[in-house]
């Protein structure tokens, strides 16, 4: 067993973990926080998408134990007071998704977009940063709208991008 | 995945001592191929080293005529740094085409060097540029370090701490993707160093990374993208799978080099 301390959605956390236990499954069964999904559990799908020091990553392929003193933000920890967070609320009017199940990565992906390219976004980039995130449903130009009305929302909020993610 | 202690040294030093230390142990870097590979079960160290917290093993800095690379660096630090951008701006292009978003934040160039995919991006790149690998004992040129499918010259107990390579006045890199597994199908990386040509390829050979030597010479007497012209990579030696046979790889050494002299040259 090994002991690990970090920060999840800005509260510490501890735990004493079987070094085999994945991020992913850290947040799920430790923390019940179910909002990360596992869809592939081979890299490639992008579901399990968190924000590990302001930076997307995938939770599959991350050990739980090699975060000691960092900071995770997951889906459950965008929205602020009751409010959906810009991304969240663009997903939803832009009608983002059909089943759901990739949409917390989704939008997790695309804060970090906005993160790493500011909020002005054309469609080319926004479809070739989304490439490690799959949607079984359907195309994805309902995805790529809402991506491009998230940023701009975000970019007109008085919060700065940054904050989001940590 | 099976058991395995976890071991977080604070120095490429201690990472060392441990890895002398425990037996069956594995260095763990970015663990984009090393945790999937254990969750297959295909791998089961008994011990993980994780190089994580190693701050002596991140950063890139200018040394001379040289870019030098710390081994933990990841693919996007590599491929945002305004260092790599002036000096080799084909290296920064090519770590901005490895994996997805995510994978690069995380995936590290000592991590794919050591790893030696036979269809990983990097190792192109060292081959072309002529770097050296740096380990906690010795010094490796790249034609000596890469010796086969995921096989390098590291020795037991061998950490890559940083990877140098010199400027050159042209370089670039071209490479036509797997859409799913986004490694190359073939990925050419050329490079112009006073009067030398080097140029390498990925994803192709059956026994990994290798230089094509008419293409070599024929960009040494102008290098340019016509110099490739006509010019036919030989099916013999080339990969074959349910992806591309090696007749459609051959043809696409051709095409990916000629793409990566006209980006190269700003052609």
């Amino acid at each position: 067993m090994t002991t690990v301390s970090l920060t999840v959605n800005g509260k510490a956390v501890s735990a004493n973990l079987d070094p085999r236990t994945l991020l992913v499954q850290f947040l799920r069964e430790n923390l019940r926080l179910t909002g990360t999904h596992v869809g592939c559990d081979t890299s490639q799908c992008g579901a399990c998408i968190v924000h590990i020091d302001g930076k997307a990553v995938k939770a599959c392929t991350t050990l739980a134990v090699s975060l000691d003193g960092a900071s995770v933000t997951t889906i459950e920890g965008l929205a602020a007071n009751g409010t959906l967070h810009p991304m969240q609320e663009a997903f939803r009017e832009h009608h983002g998704l059909q089943c759901g199940f990739c949409t917390p990565g989704m939008i997790m992906s695309a804060v970090d977009i906005v993160n790493r390219r500011g909020s002005v976004l054309d469609e080319k980039t926004i479809r070739e940063d989304l490439d490690g995130n799959i949607c079984r449903c359907t195309g994805y130009h309902n995805i790529v709208k809402a991506v491009a009305a998230g940023a701009q929302a975000m970019g007109a909020s008085s919060a700065p991008a940054r904050q989001a993610a940590e | 995945m099976y058991a395995f202690t976890y071991h977080r040294p604070a120095t490429a030093r201690q990472a060392a001592g441990l890895l002398a230390k425990k037996e069956d142990a594995k260095i763990l870097a970015g663990g984009h191929t090393l945790l999937p590979t254990m969750k297959q079960r295909l791998a089961s160290p008994s011990a993980l080293i994780d190089l994580g917290a190693c701050a002596d093993l991140k950063g890139i800095v200018r040394k001379g005529r040289n870019v030098v690379i710390g081994a933990m660096t990841t693919h996007a630090e590599v491929a945002e740094s305004a260092i790599v951008q002036e000096a080799i701006p084909g290296l920064a292009w090519l770590a901005s085409h490895i994996g997805d978003p995510h994978v690069r934040h995380r995936g590290t160039i000592g991590g794919s060097v050591a790893n030696n995919d036979p269809a990983a991006d990097y190792p192109a790149a060292l081959l072309a540029l002529d770097a050296t690998i740096v380990t906690n004992t010795r010094k490796l040129g790249a034609e000596e370090f890469f010796t086969g499918l995921y096989e390098t010259a590291l020795e037991e107990g061998e950490i890559i701490t940083r990877i140098s390579f010199p400027i050159v006045s042209k370089a670039s890199y071209a490479k036509f993707r797997n859409p799913a597994s986004r490694y190359a199908l073939v990925g050419v990386f050329v490079a112009k160093r006073g009067s030398d040509v080097r140029v390498a390829v990925t994803g192709a050979g059956e026994s990994g990374v290798f230089r094509w030597p008419e293409a070599e010479a024929a960009l040494k007497a102008r290098f340019a993208p016509k110099s490739l012209d006509g010019l036919k990579a030989t099916a013999k030696g080339i990969n074959g799978d349910m992806h591309a046979d090696p007749e459609y790889r051959a043809h696409l050494i051709g095409v990916m080099a000629k793409e990566a002299v006209a980006r190269a040259t700003g052609k």
